[in-house]
């Protein structure tokens, strides 16, 4: 399909990128934290896609180089606002401390029930939002765009073990965040706090 | 040989995604086994992921698809013979 639209049938460039409308969208809302500003990068990307298609050799998924661009779209649009320098005054060194999870006494099931709830999309999204932005593009690119470690070396340009190192850390923070508002936002289950 | 709960948390990640030497994992499994706090640990992170992973949790907003569509009409048809960066000459 991209053959064609290079040789000059455009019009399918609408059906090659709809199968990556949410990944696209996802991607640019953990990154710009309100909807709108993540529509612009979006739109933004798919349109730099669109006119950079020739450069797109194959080496990568195309879903892989669609989510570098959408990457540096976002980079971009951060810098301009200045978020980018505020941000990185809070980045936590590869090498400090442990972090130490939530301790839950038991937490065995999915709350499958409540995945259609404003209010967990809410709670994920701002865990997603308050991770600093290196570990953030790990963890999305990792477990929510489920790309593989290899995957999200060379979108990043950085190397396995420290997608490995960075995915980890990502983890370990968003279980901390999470767990408890998890139990508390479903208080039906049998969580109980560990003290 | 034992490992304490704050070693198995360093694991926990590549536990997960199954990416531990063998005789780590050992190690690690036994833990689990008998250590509650530990293997609540795990299996809230494992949902964490499974939550964060779920399409159902995230939502386009209404009339994204329509709005880009449109957008990227105009681009393509504002030069609807010129393939994405074709010679310009």
């Amino acid at each position: 399909m991209i053959a064609a639209i290079l040789a000059g049938q455009t019009e399918q460039y609408h059906e090659l990128i709809r199968p990556y409308e949410r990944s696209v969208f996802r991607m640019a809302l953990s990154f710009m934290k309100n909807e709108f500003d993540a529509e612009e990068v979006a739109q933004e990307s798919f349109l730099k896609a669109f006119r950079k298609l020739a450069d797109f050799r194959g080496e990568a998924k195309f879903s892989t180089w669609l989510i570098s661009i959408t990457l540096n779209e976002a980079r971009g649009r951060l810098r301009r606002q200045g978020a980018v320098r505020i941000e990185s005054l809070d980045e936590t060194p590869e090498e400090g401390g442990r972090i130490s999870p939530a301790l839950l006494r038991d937490w065995r099931e999915v709350p499958s029930e409540a995945l259609e709830r404003k209010e967990i999309r809410k709670l994920l999204e701002q865990a997603i939002a308050s991770l600093s932005p290196l570990y953030r593009e790990v963890f999305i690119l990792r477990d929510i765009e489920e790309l593989s470690v290899s995957e999200t070396a060379a979108a990043l340009t950085i190397t396995p073990g420290t997608v490995k190192i960075r995915l980890h850390r990502a983890r370990m923070m968003m279980q901390k965040q999470l767990a408890p508002q998890l139990k508390n936002a479903n208080p039906k289950r049998r969580w109980f706090p560990w003290s | 040989m034992v490992i304490e709960c704050k070693h198995v948390w360093d694991y926990i990640s590549g536990y997960l995604d199954n990416s531990l030497p063998p005789d780590t994992r050992d190690l690690v499994q036994r833990h689990l086994e008998h250590c509650e706090i530990c293997s609540a640990i795990l299996d809230s992170t494992r949902n964490i992921l499974v939550l964060t992973a779920d399409d159902r949790v995230f939502e386009l907003p209404v009339g994204f698809s329509e709005r880009l569509h449109a957008r990227l009409a105009r681009e393509i048809n504002r030069n609807p013979d010129k393939p994405p960066d074709a010679p310009t000459d």
